[in-house]
């Protein structure tokens, strides 16, 4: 089977992080980036599926030169290549103008199996591969805590608020998944070692055909206008037990829609 | 010149790190209360290669180099020594041995298990009454040799990794014999566990390394065949210093990874806690407790940095590596001691990290040869 798995890199979740103050996107250069944690356990469940029924394992990355670090480490885990698409003209591209870009990559590899994570820790849109299914004409499963593959079929377990939904498919198809659904491997020193010599192509928005004014700053569907600093935790209501503490604290739950 | 670290090592430290801090840090208290052996953290470092990581690919290591394995310890070290201390011990004392001075044969049976941490070796060199004069070992072998076998008897104190439900063997140094000189002759031999006559004693209560499994071990007319010799006959002294000289560069990477640790867990309290109104990290008191700390695990790094760079380039290393071992476990206690300080009453607790790291650093000025002997080493190199 042959698999590609969407890898972003984002700035360390677990840092902070800040936009820029000049174009309102998300300020990289000062930020720790990382590979988006959702798109581990993408890798994880390629590298499983690889496992157990064979193929290739392939890395789409869109983004700036020092993605790099995050594909190096991807591979590091066990894919076999890599594909980045970087451009200076992809800068500020909105999630419809990278669908564009991703169907038009995808387009090249011949996948039998898309996956990514239900989300970037960044934008946290959670739309990219709805609009990337749409625009390859193939099924979306979506917020995956589970997948089966049998043959060119394809069984979710969709992850839903009061449980989950089986849901399938036939390939090719999109899945994107949930950190429920593995324990992504760390990687090894040899894994590391043969990481550096994996190879890495590169395709400009020439190279896939797409035009400058369709994606970034041009071609956004939206732009962020202005941001500030979430403003600081307020002081919180203090209720002091003279025999009715109980009663207000559910009142005060009731207001606030806890319960 | 300078120190900077190649991407291939900084991946592996980075990845070290992580899990360190996502795997070992949520559970190591818990474990470390009840003088648990950690084995499915070792089952997931095995998993990540660990075990291999200084030994070839062809014998089922990682490829990677000692220095490589040192940054691996340095980052375990920095949450859990005794997560360390079982990976340090069991490649730098229990396969490399094997690796070192085995026959094909031995290496064969041995290694691929070892290496993949699926298994684990003890170094059996210190004895009740004999630690850093190796040259009083007591433990004897006699070869029967109408039966081809060896048969031992003797004793072994505080060896690691000897015990746990995956040891496979211990390598046990013995007197074989008398040099023309009327020295002791020395030699190691492979004893696989539950071999009749071995007894694993029951496990030490130690002051720290709490998940480390440590036990004393005897042996009663113990058998084992002739071709569980290690190494050349009476070539055992030898053999055991150079693994020694290697485990000094080892167990500085532990301390320092201590040590460092005690700069994390001081910056992060030092931020939080508030006396006088404010976070106590205003203070200039502890401002500069917390400097000592990040200079001397600074220094300490460089010294283990420039000792595994003359090792790994042929070049002698036996005065770098007793620095660095000394400098940096001096700096793990020292650290210790202050990050306690900083932490006040709370890094008394046995729930602190800092409690943990006061009660680990100790034993990091006495094992794999004490400070003393380092200065001595060092004395000696110098000539007088």
């Amino acid at each position: 089977m042959n698999i590609v798995v969407l890898v972003k890199q984002v700035p360390d979740s677990g840092a902070e992080r800040n936009l820029t103050s000049d174009d309102n996107t998300v300020d990289r250069g000062s930020a720790n980036n990382v590979i988006n944690e959702m798109d581990e356990y993408a890798i994880e469940e390629a590298l499983k599926i690889k496992e157990a029924h064979g193929g290739e394992v392939t890395i789409l990355t869109m983004g700036p030169d020092r993605a790099t670090e995050s594909i190096r480490k991807a591979l590091s885990m066990g894919p076999d290549a890599a594909v980045h698409v970087v451009d200076d003209a992809l800068a500020g591209s909105c999630a419809v103008a990278t669908s564009k870009v991703l169907a038009a990559a995808l387009g090249t590899l011949n996948a039998d199996l898309i996956l990514c994570g239900a989300e970037s820790t960044d934008g946290r849109v959670q739309v990219l591969p709805h609009m990337l299914a749409e625009r390859l004409g193939v099924a979306a499963l979506t917020g995956a805590r589970k997948l089966t593959v049998d043959g060119a079929s394809l069984t979710a377990e969709r992850q839903t608020e009061e449980g989950y939904e089986v849901v399938s498919a036939a390939t090719p198809a999109v899945v994107s998944v949930w950190d429920t659904i593995n324990e992504p491997r760390y990687p090894s020193f040899k894994g590391i070692m043969a990481a550096k010599k994996k190879p890495v192509r590169t395709l400009s928005l020439a190279d896939l055909g797409v035009s400058a004014d369709e994606v970034g700053f041009a071609g956004a569907t939206s732009a962020v206008v202005e941001h500030s600093k979430r403003p600081p935790r307020s002081a919180g209501t203090k209720i002091t037990d003279e025999g009715t503490a109980g009663t207000q604290l559910v009142e005060y739950l009731v207001t606030e829609k806890f319960v | 010149m300078d120190f900077r670290l190649s991407d291939e090592h900084e991946a592996l430290r980075e990845t070290v790190r992580e899990f360190a801090r996502e795997q070992v840090a949520p559970v190591i208290g818990e474990l470390y209360e009840k003088h648990a052996f950690p084995y499915d953290l070792i089952r997931q470092m095995g998993k990540m290669g660990l075990f291999g990581l200084p030994f070839p690919e062809d014998q089922g290591g990682m490829g990677g180099d000692y220095f490589a394995l040192c940054l691996a310890l340095e980052e375990l070290a920095r949450i859990d020594s005794s997560v360390a201390i079982t990976l340090e011990a069991a490649v730098s004392l229990g396969a490399m041995p094997i690796h070192r001075f085995g026959t094909p044969a031995q290496r064969a049976e041995w290694l691929p298990r070892l290496l993949s941490g699926e298994a684990l070796a003890g170094f059996g060199l210190t004895e009740p009454g004999t630690g850093s004069d190796a040259g009083g070992t007591q433990t004897r072998a006699v070869l029967d040799e109408a039966a081809g076998e060896w048969v031992i008897n003797g004793s072994k104190a505080f060896i690691t990794n000897s015990g746990t439900d995956i040891t496979a063997l211990v390598t046990v140094t013995a007197v074989t014999g008398t040099n023309p000189d009327g020295s002791k002759e020395l030699s190691t031999i492979i004893v696989p566990s539950g071999t009749p006559g071995f007894h694993v004693l029951p496990a030490y209560s130690k002051v720290g390394w709490n998940c480390s499994d440590t036990h004393e071990l005897a042996f009663d007319d113990c058998r084992v065949p002739a071709a569980n010799l290690l190494g050349a006959r009476g070539r055992g002294f030898a053999q055991f210093l150079q693994i020694l000289d290697e485990g000094r560069i080892a167990i500085a990477a532990l301390s320092v990874g201590l040590a460092q640790g005690c700069v994390d867990e001081s910056l992060k309290y030092a931020h939080e806690r508030q006396a006088f109104g404010q976070p106590i990290g205003n203070f200039q008191a502890v401002q500069f407790m917390i400097a000592d700390m990040e200079m001397r695990a600074h220094t300490a790094r460089l010294a283990y940095y420039d000792a595994a760079a003359r090792m790994l380039a042929g070049q002698d290393f036996k005065r770098q590596a007793a620095i660095a071992k000394l400098y940096a476990s001096e700096a793990a206690v020292d650290n210790a001691r202050y990050a306690t300080q900083v932490h006040g009453g709370y890094g008394f607790m046995n729930e602190s990290a800092v409690g943990r790291f006061w009660r680990d650093a100790k034993i990091l000025e006495i094992g794999e040869g004490t400070s003393e002997i380092q200065r001595m080493i060092i004395a000696r190199s110098l000539g007088v």
